[in-house]
């Protein structure tokens, strides 16, 4: 197992540098002169010559890249121009609201999709599955920000159950938080419940037809028993794999329902630093967000081990 | 049988697929709108007319209006073009650079590390985030969500060309034409990307769901086409602003972007159960 982890973390190293170097390169992407488009038209040329040094960018290019590794190395993502104070700082001020998101969606999500899957599975080519399949079909194809703008319409305005909008700390007041986090996390978790649904279903069908499932069916145990015990357990690695990846897509999705339903978190803050062309928060929230993907995929790769004792990692 | 039919067998197993017919059939109907825009449209899609702003769908205003008084309906019918131009764009760009990028990567086990560790770097970003990032560098504009898309989903497609020719060039009809000294280039094209195309359809069919959405996502998020363009994304986002008022400024484009993304996808799974059934979903 050690040896294994050790593997895998290792392998994350070059991944992690391409990312770096991706988020590096974006200043360079700015068609024209940099820092001429941060500062706007109305900078003096000196503010614009300060601005340059005070961000290396006059010098070489392979300087400027190992001085921006040796930086994310320190966990210096540089300061926000609008914000005025560290990126970093903004960051955690802000990541609250999104893994907040992030996690009920999730939950919403498996909660919705993995029951829907192996209900399928177990009633194949019946109407349940039909029905249930129809309804994976539409949580792909619905854009989710538009899926929330309707529930804002029906829930909220007309029906008045819920608040149309805004946030709450949970640890500030949870029946208040729980609230404001009903709509954004079942708008968000529908849409990614539809791909758990699709691949629950197919691992299921397949599980079903191995023969331990005959045999428990033989010895005379219940549906139930052999749907849940003997088919689902063996269903379940490709099923945390499309869980892991519906994290890191919901992560994506996060920031366009904060948008939506006026969240403060990780993805208002990149909407308004883009548009202020603050790029050292728009660095670092990519950075960060990239990042924390490749860490869940990581804790899903040792998960399996767990699940799996058949897998074994030489 | 004639001699020629084995080869157009495949056709007639796709035209055969319920998914395709359905999907293909929703895709005609927005390709038509696109194309005879100007026609069908009842007002000038551009023109302000506060008096009539928030009207709700009438007559003379099919979709009614929304707050700056333009036509939703004449709005939704040209936004067709532009989720169009994005998602078929973007379609080409990722199957040219996924069929480069894999071809390379597949045949040339140097490269290959090198290219794969980009790959998987680029695809550790969340795919929206990433295309929001390249947008606020490149600042608004059709080319550029049309660039940044491609960025964002060229790499999918490159992982999956890679992985075809790694089957391929393995086959014996390929160590064959080896043998015969045929030259690299030469095997690509005759005999490695002739077993791409059904993977390329299936995957660019679903690509093209995907930047007809992300090109909305953007769009709605104001850091893409910019606002005075007509798009289903930034009509979407106008209507969140008066979604107490006017429910149908952003109910409508929705619909249209749901239809696409739907007919995108039954597309896309007819081709994968007919191109490729060992992918089929049981």
């Amino acid at each position: 197992m050690t040896p294994y982890l050790l593997r895998r973390v290792l392998a994350l190293v070059p991944v992690l540098a391409v990312v770096v170097t991706v988020v590096f390169l974006l200043i360079h992407l700015i068609p024209g002169d940099p820092v001429g488009v941060m500062l706007g038209p109305d900078a003096t040329p000196a503010q614009v010559q300060a601005t340059r040094q005070a961000l290396g960018l006059d010098r070489p290019l392979h300087e400027q890249l190992l001085k921006f590794y040796s930086r994310v190395l320190r966990g210096d993502l540089g300061q926000s121009y609008f914000l005025d104070r560290p990126v970093t700082t903004a960051l955690l001020e802000r990541a609250e609201p999104t893994l907040v998101l992030t996690l009920a969606s999730l939950l919403v999500a498996i909660a919705i999709g993995v029951p829907s899957g192996i209900v399928a599975a177990a009633h194949r080519g019946s109407a349940w599955d039909r029905l249930l399949m129809l309804g994976a079909l539409l949580g792909v194809c619905v854009p989710g920000f538009w899926l929330s703008l309707n529930f804002i319409y029906l829930f909220a305005v007309r029906l008045g159950w819920l608040p149309a909008a805004g946030y709450t700390s949970i640890f500030a007041d949870p029946v208040a938080a729980l609230r404001y986090m009903v709509l954004p996390a079942v708008s968000l978790g529908f849409s990614q419940s539809a791909l758990i649904a699709r691949i629950s279903r197919s691992c299921m069908l397949e599980a079903l037809q191995q023969d331990y499932v005959r045999t428990a069916r033989a010895k005379g145990l219940s549906q139930g028993a052999v749907t849940w015990i003997h088919a689902f357990r063996n269903a379940l690695v490709p099923v945390v794999t499309v869980i892991g990846i519906t994290t890191a897509i919901l992560i994506g999705g996060a920031v366009v329902t904060e948008i939506v339903f006026n969240i403060p978190g990780l993805g208002r803050l990149i909407i308004s630093a883009v548009l202020r062309r603050d790029y050292p928060v728009v660095q670092g929230v990519i950075l960060v967000t990239a990042t924390a993907y490749v860490l869940i995929n990581l804790a899903v790769d040792i998960l399996y081990v767990f699940i799996d004792p058949r897998i074994r990692y030489e | 049988m004639s001699e020629a039919a084995p080869r157009h067998a495949w056709l007639r197993r796709v035209a055969a697929n319920r998914s395709v017919v359905v999907g293909l059939g929703i895709l005609a109907v927005v390709v038509c709108a696109a194309l005879v825009a100007e026609r069908i449209s009842t007002h000038n899609p551009r023109r302000l007319d506060p008096p009539n702003r928030l009207q709700s769908p009438s007559a003379e205003h099919y979709l009614g209006t929304d707050e700056f008084g333009r036509d939703v309906w004449s709005l939704v019918v040209h936004g067709s073009r532009v989720s169009l131009l994005v998602g078929l764009t973007t379609m080409l760009l990722t199957s040219l650079g996924g069929v480069v990028i894999g071809l390379g990567a597949g045949y040339y086990r140097r490269l290959d590390l090198l290219l794969m560790r980009v790959m998987d770097g680029l695809m550790a970003f969340p795919a929206i985030l990433l295309a929001i990032a390249l947008m606020a560098a490149r600042g608004p504009g059709v080319w550029n969500v049309i660039f940044a898309l491609s960025v964002v989903y060229t790499p999918r497609t490159a992982m999956l060309i890679r992985s075809t020719v790694l089957v391929i060039r393995e086959t014996d009809y390929v160590q064959a034409a080896r043998a015969l000294g045929r030259r690299d280039l030469g095997i690509a094209f005759r005999h490695i990307l002739p077993n791409c195309v059904g993977p390329l359809l299936v995957q660019g069919s679903f690509i093209f769901a995907y930047a007809i959405l992300a090109e909305a996502i953007l769009g709605f998020l104001g850091v893409g086409v910019p606002p005075s363009v007509p798009s289903w994304g930034n009509v979407i986002a106008s209507g969140k602003n008066v979604i107490r008022e006017a429910f149908w400024v952003s109910l409508f484009p929705g619909v249209a972007l749901t239809l696409s993304g739907l007919s995108l996808n039954l597309l896309g799974d007819g081709l994968r159960d007919t191109l490729d059934p060992r992918l089929r979903v049981p």
